[in-house]
């Protein structure tokens, strides 16, 4: 089983886990994901990892309460376990000295740009990260981030804490700036990484994003999460989940990731009206 | 006493009542049918029947017992050679193996080997019966298998039995690979491929879940770090092909694989008091002509479906599926478009919309022997629906190939493997099934299996006297 080992609340709905998977901590790289039951019933849900200790044998993972799944996995303490955690799965971030390196994380985001972040400092690069949020309450990993980048850029939405901007804002100063940027990487919600791509695009400056789609078994066995590459197909659990920025069609992305809308709406008002049989077991 | 020409029918679920449950639908032999189906064997010293079983089961033998009244003698009989009776029993294509060489199928009908397969096997499970010994030996050599879908599942299964040490790893949180995710639990219940997996474990199999070769664990750390002395890899056709027209990446455009794997191996079916939606419309387009074409079909009715139609480019002579399959479909009224192939998925707001299609007339036969089908011009029309769900074929899933040094594959990604061994390029690897010789049946997959448990078994015993 997979032992929660710490948890701890990095913002409201938004929690961090620590959980045992000596295997996966093992092999674990910047940039992969797993996916985790909560329990015998539940859905397959991906995670990026935000890190990982190969010492402890330990995945951290961070998530924000949104669904039925990610609430019950919520309500989980230290010392309960997941009923299933795997990975790491797919592609690792590609990690070299590309120079100036900027990091875009945005909302929940933020976690899994950590690790990647920090390897790119450890590659030799100068690390620029922005970070954004919607307000200070909801802005994590700001001390990790600082601790990995350069220089560290914080903006929200409604200017609680560093600039009231959104993180492109900051971003494009930098890339009309004297200094060159040679890399940017951003992960975060569909929209903030679709105007990075269009922030980044003039410039000519190779963007990665890291894309999230829905998918089931994570091994390229079931097509779910095929997004449009330039004019090809890519499935993002095996191709993926890093992709060129420029070449993505975030809007395909976006409505795919709206799929099931409904039936979550639904299930969530069932569960409120008190009638839920879903999480009695 | 004369032969009934005809075969028993097999009792089922009324078409009407089945298309909205997923019950099975063949509910399988009384003991008064299967003795008398028994007895229409004429026990031939030929034995024709037998070469065509891939794992070569002495059917004259167990249909014997069966007669006799000796059901457990029958099962016992079976398992020396199919680790899977009751999935075989139900999936196997009979009418073109065993039963394609019955003496009978001459003049009537061929003895229904598969049914009484499947009694056999259901009896003994239903009445518990004795459970199979263990005889693996603590020191034995260790052999990885990857993949537990029926060519892994067999070769753990021989190689158990054998006394080696076998782990089984399944990237998905239960073992069972196609015969879990894909083949619904109308076709095949999932409680009887659990119960034949439990006979393997009592075998002495252990099975690790939730490890993906090829990320969690390489086939080489396997080899040169966990301890493991041979590998055999059966990972099956696990990457679903899209036809790339317009409109596939729509909210409602599904794999098959997709589709199947939520239905029957999350139980989508039983949302939200399982965790994973599904989403069927009401009116639902299959596009193929497989086994898979017809459970996705069959799938979508039960779902709640209105109107579920299978697209196949061919004509219903060309049909690759089961014929029962296909006369199952028929019956619960699924809507077959043959000579037709699309063009275009349409959409509207960012949902599937429709299917636009364009008649096809058959021409010269291709590569694959079948006539081509070839358009006819200005024929095209649009399907009403808001589901596609594509069901045209899978190809090798490349997870394990990447990661594996020094061992070949061809051009399609298909691992190369000896036909009567299964060794492949590397050495102390094998591999066998569906990653091998691309999609093909369930009794394949466990025929390569067993071949290559033989020559597992040689390699070890080679490699231990050195």
């Amino acid at each position: 089983m997979y032992e929660i080992l710490v948890k701890k609340e990095l913002a409201p709905s938004v929690k961090l886990f620590e959980v045992a998977a000596p295997q996966i901590a093992r092999k674990a790289q910047a940039g992969q994901f797993v996916i985790l039951r909560v329990d015998a019933e539940g859905e397959r849900v991906p995670l990026t990892i935000a890190d990982f200790n190969r010492e402890t044998g330990s995945i951290t993972i961070i998530f924000q309460e949104v669904g039925a799944s990610t609430k019950l996995l919520g309500q989980l303490e230290v010392g309960d376990a997941l009923h299933d955690f795997v990975g790491p799965l797919g592609q690792p971030t590609h990690v070299e000295n590309f120079g100036t390196v900027v990091c875009v994380g945005g909302g929940i985001g933020i976690a899994p740009v950590y690790p990647i972040a920090r390897a790119m400092k450890e590659a030799g690069n100068k690390v620029i990260s922005i970070i954004g949020a919607r307000s200070k309450d909801i802005l994590i990993y700001e001390e990790e981030m600082a601790s990995v980048s350069d220089e560290l850029i914080i903006t929200t939405d409604d200017g609680t804490k560093g600039r009231k901007a959104l993180v492109t804002e900051p971003l494009k100063e930098l890339l009309d700036g004297s200094a060159p940027v040679n890399l940017v990487v951003a992960i975060g919600p569909v929209i903030m990484m679709k105007f990075v791509a269009e922030t980044t695009r003039p410039y000519g400056v190779h963007t990665v994003a890291s894309l999230n789609p829905i998918m089931v078994d994570g091994t390229g066995m079931c097509g779910g999460c095929r997004v449009a590459v330039g004019k090809e197909n890519k499935f993002a659990c095996v191709d993926g989940p890093e992709f060129d920025a420029h070449l993505v069609d975030f809007d395909n992305l976006m409505a795919r990731q709206r799929m099931y809308k409904r039936q979550e709406k639904d299930h969530s008002d069932h569960c409120e009206g008190g009638s839920c049989k879903c999480q009695s077991h | 006493m004369s032969i009934s020409l005809k075969k028993h029918p097999m009792p089922e679920q009324d078409p009407k009542v089945r298309a909205g449950n997923f019950e099975e639908v063949a509910l399988g032999y009384t003991a008064e049918l299967a003795t008398a189906e028994a007895a229409r064997c004429l026990q031939c010293k030929a034995a024709p029947c037998r070469q065509g079983c891939p794992v070569e089961i002495d059917i004259p033998a167990f249909i014997a017992q069966l007669k006799e009244g000796d059901p457990a003698g029958a099962i016992r009989t079976i398992q020396q050679v199919n680790s899977l009776p009751a999935v075989c029993g139900r999936v196997c294509p009979q009418e073109d193996q065993c039963e394609k060489y019955c003496v009978l199928a001459k003049k009537g009908e061929a003895v229904a080997i598969g049914r009484l397969e499947r009694y056999a096997a259901d009896l003994a499970r239903e009445q518990g019966g004795e459970d199979p010994v263990s005889v693996v030996r603590e020191d034995a050599p260790k052999v990885a298998v990857i993949g537990s879908g029926p060519a892994g599942l067999s070769v753990a299964g021989d190689l158990a039995k054998k006394g080696f040490r076998v782990t089984v790893f399944e990237a998905l949180h239960l073992p069972g690979g196609v015969l879990m995710y894909g083949i619904p639990q109308f076709r095949l219940p999932k409680e009887v491929v659990q119960a034949e997996i439990d006979v393997l474990r009592k075998l002495g199999v252990q099975f690790e879940v939730n490890a993906v070769i090829g990320r969690t664990f390489t086939v080489d750390e396997l080899l040169e770090e966990e301890g493991f002395d041979a590998a055999f890899i059966g990972t099956g056709a696990g990457l679903p092909y899209f036809m790339g027209i317009e409109g596939e990446n729509l909210n409602g455009v599904y794999s098959a694989n997709e589709f199947l794997t939520r239905c029957n191996l999350m139980k989508a079916y039983q949302f939200p008091t399982s965790g994973t939606p599904i989403h069927v419309g009401e009116k639902v387009a299959v596009v193929g002509g497989g086994n898979v074409a017809m459970d996705a079909a069959r799938t979508a009715l039960r779902l709640g479906a209105e109107k579920v139609y299978i697209v196949y480019r061919r004509s219903d002579k060309e049909l690759p599926a089961r014929l029962e399959e296909i006369h199952h479909a028929k019956e619960e009224g699924i809507d077959f478009q043959f000579l037709t192939a699309p063009l275009a998925v349409e959409g509207k707001d960012g949902w599937v919309s429709g299917l636009t299609c364009i008649r096809m007339e058959l021409g010269e036969p291709d590569d694959s022997g079948r006539r081509r089908p070839v358009e006819v011009p200005g024929s095209d029309f649009t399907l009403d629906v808001d589901t596609v769900i594509i069901a045209i074929g899978q190809g090798p899933n490349p997870l394990v190939q990447s990661t594996t040094k020094g061992m070949e594959t061809n051009r399609k990604g298909n691992i190369v493997a000896d036909e009567q061994t299964g060794a492949t390029t590397k050495p102390g690897v094998f591999a066998g099934g569906d990653i091998v010789t691309g999609a093909a049946t369930v009794i394949l997959a466990m025929g390569a299996g067993k071949k290559a448990a033989v020559a597992i078994a040689d390699y070890l015993n080679e490699k231990t006297k050195k």
